[in-house]
């Protein structure tokens, strides 16, 4: 996996329920649920740390899944989730960023 | 000078006047929301109602789109033109005299106030029991008229169609609307604290499961009417979702198109 970096945008709305984050962009409305591994990255998408140190310290050693399956659940699940604007994608750490608002569950 | 006429339409206590000088179009207008006619003298809102004849500039098939311009809101769809700024409390509509263009944009309007006040319209029926507000959504198809219909005489009937929830300092309400669907009724002009929602299917037996709160938001979002193109007012409205779940119970409501199904909502 090569290193990137992901962040929550500012453009959306989000709220914890039970064990699944709620994620709705508020540029088109997608919605979106995310299931405990997907909350996991989620919620370590600080702009900071690199996407595959976020899937062996929050999803390798939390859950029961093989380091390569999980980079690649990981990867798509990115790619998804920036194609819609929810999360944001860089080669390079983001400066000066202000993460997606989390509603208090 | 023809003489302007004046119609003060309050759904969900929200006066809302409309002003036209056309008297034949006022006295559709008089007619159409007759339950929901307002003597208030101070509206909230107004909107002079410009008639056009009908032409094919406004009689296309375009979808709504409703988005804030230079702090006004314009609402466009096939059948209208309307703009809108809050702060003055004013706007104006351009339509034929049809009695659904004007219900189109009351309904946008409507969604617009109340997601700053954390309610929303909601495609569902709603009635009142024992003093009780219940709200029965789902899409089409998944009987808000069937259970419209199969309501017991001592039940108020709100909407088969259209809900009309309201934030207030002492819970959520379910308000009466003239926005109709299949039962080509009118609603009762009266609100009810709301004790459930009530997830609409048609099934083989009657039965109430509960619905966990994720699934609840979810629903609740799909069957939100929401048009404004508008990232403040959709982060609201997802805020609204959360949070009327978190006051209202919500379950998940299977039933056998029968009046049996009554005997459960008390």
């Amino acid at each position: 996996m090569s290193d990137k970096y992901i962040a929550r945008s500012t453009a959306i709305a989000a709220r914890m329920l039970g064990s699944e984050m709620m994620v709705m962009s508020a540029v088109d409305s997608t919605f979106f649920t995310l299931n405990e591994v997907a909350t996991a990255i989620w919620q370590a998408a600080d702009g900071r740390t690199p996407l595959s140190e976020i899937v062996t310290r929050s999803v390798c050693s939390e859950f029961e899944v093989e380091p390569e399956v999980a980079c690649h659940d990981a990867e798509l699940f990115v790619d998804e989730l920036s194609r819609h604007g929810i999360l944001l994608v860089s080669d390079r750490p983001f400066d000066n960023l202000s993460s997606g608002p989390v509603e208090a569950p | 000078m023809s003489q302007s006429h004046e119609i003060a339409v309050e759904i969900g206590g929200m006066p809302i006047l409309l002003r036209t000088r056309d008297s034949s179009f006022f006295e559709l207008l008089a007619s159409r929301y007759a339950g929901f006619v307002s003597a208030s003298s101070h509206p909230r809102f107004e909107f002079d109602v410009d008639l056009v004849p009908p032409s094919a500039e406004m009689e296309s098939e375009e979808d709504a789109h409703v988005e804030m311009q230079d702090g006004e809101w314009r609402l466009r769809r096939g059948d209208f033109r309307a703009q809108w700024d809050p702060g003055a409390g004013r706007g104006r509509i351009r339509q034929s005299a049809n009695p659904y263009s004007i219900d189109s944009v009351l309904r946008i309007v409507h969604t617009l106030i109340l997601a700053r006040e954390g309610g929303f319209l909601l495609h569902a029926a709603s009635a009142i029991r024992n003093g009780r507000g219940f709200l029965f959504s789902g899409i089409s198809g998944t009987g808000k008229t069937t259970i419209s219909r199969l309501a017991p005489p001592e039940v108020t009937l709100l909407t088969d169609e259209v809900s009309y929830v309201r934030r207030g300092s002492d819970g959520y309400r379910a308000c009466g609307t003239p926005f109709a669907g299949e039962l080509a009724r009118v609603g009762e002009n009266c609100s009810a604290p709301i004790h459930t929602l009530f997830l609409l299917e048609k099934g083989p037996e009657n039965k109430i499961e509960p619905a966990d709160r994720a699934e609840a938001v979810r629903s609740l979002l799909r069957n939100i009417l929401f048009f404004a193109e508008d990232a403040e007012l959709v982060k609201m409205i997802f805020r609204s979702a959360c949070e009327f779940v978190d006051c209202v119970p919500v379950q998940r409501l299977t039933f056998f198109p029968d009046e049996r199904v009554w005997d459960m909502i008390r």
